[in-house]
């Protein structure tokens, strides 16, 4: 008997039609746990590194995350792996919703899909019924439209689907994967869906998960509820909104957005307006959300309300997510109407809500510069909201310019030349970041912003303080109640940490704390992706609660094996490294672990290299960031360590 | 007369505009009934059900009650503030014509029992669990008309005797007489 998960995939081969339940190895489970653990495996033996995003061989996997389908709260995450178009290196995109769960109760932990549909499809998973469907008549419909009308066509309202949108059909390199009021939206991931000719992923399942021992799993569970109502209760003094509560309620909950809207970057990532907020725009944008929104809605199992339904006048409803609530607002420096109104088209297209608004902000920089002209944009409206309207219009076809920016900035940027890549300023190994620029190096950061393979800041940091407090008596309030740090000395880093003299950034916390401070962090967020816990109830918050000591306690309880604090490091570092080792195989270097270089005005080279020095160091990887054969043997990945002797990525 | 008789009536309190529809009232209501309890988790076995409709901002929680063995013969749409209510979205029953509120592998019917159990729980679990909440639990105290008064049950039997005849109504007695003899 499997507990907590089925013990099955679905293989899928579209270019034959095949369809098969594949029996899994529990070894596997308790090695690589789940999600993105088993899937970094599959990725590792399956798609060899000469592989391109865009082939046949290419997998794209929607692993449930272990824990999806038990009672365990707020655990509803799709860990969708692949090859990236736009990074070309191993990608893991998440969604929440109600997908994965829906998955687990048809009867599979994960969708396993290879070849190419010469025909657009859609897949039908019903319990043991599994139908590839014609799905020729949904060509070109929006994402969220495409959900709807199968959930119609199938009679099933309880179907929860999986789909792209225009952008994904056209290989858009930062096309998304709508689902519900999620979506998998970095890296391009609708993208490699739309190369495999499948528009959709229907699920409905009406089987039972078991979990190893009921009362003992429940009894964690309470204790998980208790402390969400106690954190809602008393919002942590002293940090941000964003920070104060579990979750990301401040998006669709919260009007005041004094803090991003001045700390942010405007625009393609370059003007920061320190004294934009004001009384007026408080009114003017909480009337915007006010005549929108509908409701605040929340994942599966999850008593968090982040997202929201939003009806822009005039246009239908879709689900609005986190940041993007900002993000073509600010790129267009354009007010919330603007942004909640264009992210409605976005949606339906079916793009990333980060990359896409810069993307547009960037060519129209480039407009301005006269590297792009009207010969490159004919037709290019006046106003500038029209302007990015009409962009968005032509980079999900790929028409005329579009078809260039549809590769994101980095790639179009060498495609356009004639300095175009100055422009392109905003990537990490090829990807766009989040529009922040800031005065000094912050050395936490720069160590996440280098060695973060989910190549999204918000999908690392957590845990620790962004930022010290002024007081130690502010510091002593806060570290009391942290029983979610792994080790005591945490509470000394920040205890010690002051906004100025001695003891501050950069050099305190100190190279040998930060490596630490972010190792840690870096755990959890891979425990999460691993179980399919939304990292707003764990590792994206300070004193979150799944933390380190419960952990062992919930998996070993659910899912039936021995496990605990040691067992779990060592299980997240094995597939960490796996994550790696896949990149690694790729070509992924060093050279390639570099934040945007205007990322901080005042940097320190020096101290710089200190960091990832020593950050490879205590990972077990050499100096170009390459895990060590010693290291790969110790994890028992010694299946890597012959691979990368027999291609000379290493030598004994 | 009848006598009139004190009974407790158990209310859950379902406010549709605060249902965040995450669900955790079917997550938790079928690993509740579970065998062993909260051995397994499956929505489709709970005796609550969300019905969600996100983009027409629908979101009905609604309790499994008495199993209908016949469909209706009309089917009902509601609109209420502009939304407009699939037919059956607010009864209760597991009937033909739908496969809410029954087993998955049997297809018997479910029934909301309260969370029924020893020892007694404060509030169903729907309700602890809803902590947005859109569910909230009730009791009261209502006089109801226990016994039911003879001369009514006789108005019902004449009736019966007149369209069908002495004979048929004792014989239809006699039988259904024997085949309840176990329960």
């Amino acid at each position: 008997m499997r507990y907590a998960e089925t013990g099955y995939n679905l293989e899928i081969d579209l270019s034959t039609g095949n369809i098969e339940r594949v029996e899994t190895d529990p070894r596997d489970t308790e090695l690589y746990l789940g999600g993105l653990g088993t899937n970094a495996k599959i990725l590792w033996e399956r798609v060899p590194p000469e592989t391109q995003p865009f082939s046949p061989e290419n997998l794209l996997i929607f692993g449930a995350g272990l824990l999806c389908g038990t009672p365990a709260i707020g655990c509803n995450r799709t860990i969708l792996t692949s090859l990236s178009p736009q990074t070309e290196l191993m990608a893991f995109s998440m969604m929440g919703g109600f997908w994965a769960p829906e998955l687990k109760f048809a009867g599979y932990d994960k969708v396993i899909l290879r070849g190419k549909s010469p025909d657009l499809v859609y897949l039908w998973i019903h319990n043991d019924q599994v139908e590839i469907r014609d799905a020729s008549h949904l060509r070109g419909k929006g994402a969220v439209e495409t959900q709807e009308l199968i959930r119609q066509e199938l009679k099933e309202p309880n179907a929860q689907v999986a789909a792209i949108g225009l952008a994904g059909e056209n290989r858009v390199f930062f096309a998304s994967i709508e689902q519900g009021r999620s979506s998998a939206s970095r890296q391009g991931l609708g993208a490699v869906m739309g190369d495999k000719g499948v528009k959709a992923i229907a699920v409905r399942g009406t089987k039972d998960i078991h979990v190893a021992r009921p009362a003992e799993f429940m009894e964690l569970m309470h204790e998980v509820m208790e402390y969400i109502k106690f954190r809602e209760a008393n919002p942590i003094p002293g940090v941000i909104p964003i920070l104060a509560r579990l979750g990301s309620p401040q998006e669709m909950a919260v009007h005041d957005e004094k803090w991003h809207t001045e700390n942010f970057m405007w625009g393609n990532a370059r003007v920061r307006r320190r004294d934009f907020w004001n009384e007026e725009i408080a009114r003017a944008w909480k009337e915007t959300m006010e005549s929108m929104q509908n409701r605040l809605i929340s994942c599966y199992n999850c008593p968090l309300k982040c997202g929201a339904t939003i009806t822009p006048p005039g246009h239908s409803t879709y689900m609005m997510k986190c940041f993007s609530k900002l993000t073509y607002t600010m790129a267009a420096f354009s007010d919330l109407a603007f942004g909640l109104t264009i992210a409605q088209r976005a949606t339906e297209y079916g793009v990333d809500g980060y990359s896409t608004p810069q993307v547009m902000a960037f060519a129209l920089e480039l407009y301005e510069a006269g590297i792009l002209t009207d010969q490159d944009m004919p037709g290019l409206p006046e106003g500038n909201e029209d302007r990015f309207y009409w962009l968005l219009d032509r980079i999900v076809r790929r028409e005329g310019i579009g078809d260039i920016l549809a590769d994101g900035t980095y790639w179009a940027a060498k495609r356009i030349g004639k300095g175009a890549e100055a422009f392109a300023h905003n990537t990490i190994k090829k990807h766009e970041q989040l529009p922040l620029k800031l005065g000094m190096l912050n050395p936490i950061y720069y160590l996440m912003y280098c060695t973060g393979e989910k190549i999204n800041i918000t999908q690392i940091e957590g845990q620790f303080p962004q930022a010290p407090f002024p007081t130690r008596e502010e510091r002593e309030a806060f570290v009391k109640d942290w029983f979610q740090v792994p080790h005591e000395r945490f509470k000394q880093y920040f205890l010690d940490w002051e906004p100025r003299g001695e003891k501050s950034m950069p050099f305190y916390p100190t190279v040998e704390m930060c490596c630490d401070i972010v190792d840690w962090m870096e755990k959890m967020h891979y425990i999460d992706d691993a179980m399919g816990v939304c990292s707003g109830l764990s590792s994206f918050h300070l004193k979150p609660p799944y933390h380190i000591h419960n952990y062992p306690k919930i998996i070993s309880a659910g899912a039936g094996f021995d496990m605990d604090e040691e067992k779990l490091s060592l299980a997240a570092k094995r597939y960490r490294t796996l994550v790696r080792a896949n990149n690694i195989r790729r070509g992924m270097r060093r050279k390639d672990e570099v934040p945007p270089e205007d990322h901080w005005k005042k940097r320190f080279p020096e101290l710089e290299k200190q960091l990832l020095d020593a950050y490879y160091q205590m990972k077990g990887w050499n100096l170009d960031g390459i895990p060590t054969t010693r290291t790969l043997r110790e994890l028992g990945l010694d299946y890597v360590a012959e691979d990368f002797l027999a291609r000379g990525i290493l030598e004994e | 007369m009848a006598e009139k008789k004190k009974k407790t009536v158990k209310t859950i309190k379902v406010d549709v505009d605060k249902c965040n529809g995450c669900r955790a009232c079917e997550m938790i209501c079928s690993a509740f009934h579970a065998n062993p309890r909260y051995s397994s988790n499956n929505p489709a076995r709970a005796r609550i059900r969300v019905i969600r409709h996100p983009l027409k901002d629908i979101y009905v929680p609604v309790y499994a009650g008495e199993n209908a063995r016949a469909e209706c013969l009309g089917r009902d749409k509601y609109i209420i503030e502009g939304k407009e209510y699939d037919e059956c979205a607010f009864c209760r029953s597991a009937c033909p014509s739908r496969d809410a509120f029954k087993e998955p592998d049997s297809g018997l019917p479910l029934k909301c029992d309260m969370c029924e159990s020893d020892p007694t729980l404060k509030e169903p679990l729907c309700v602890q669990w809803c902590i947005t909440d859109a569910l909230t639990y009730e009791e009261r105290e209502e006089e109801g008309e226990e016994e039911p008064r003879p001369e009514d049950i006789e108005v019902g039997l004449e009736a019966l005797v007149e369209k069908f005849g002495w004979e048929k109504i004792q014989d239809t007695i006699n039988r259904l007489m024997q085949s309840k003899k176990g329960e």
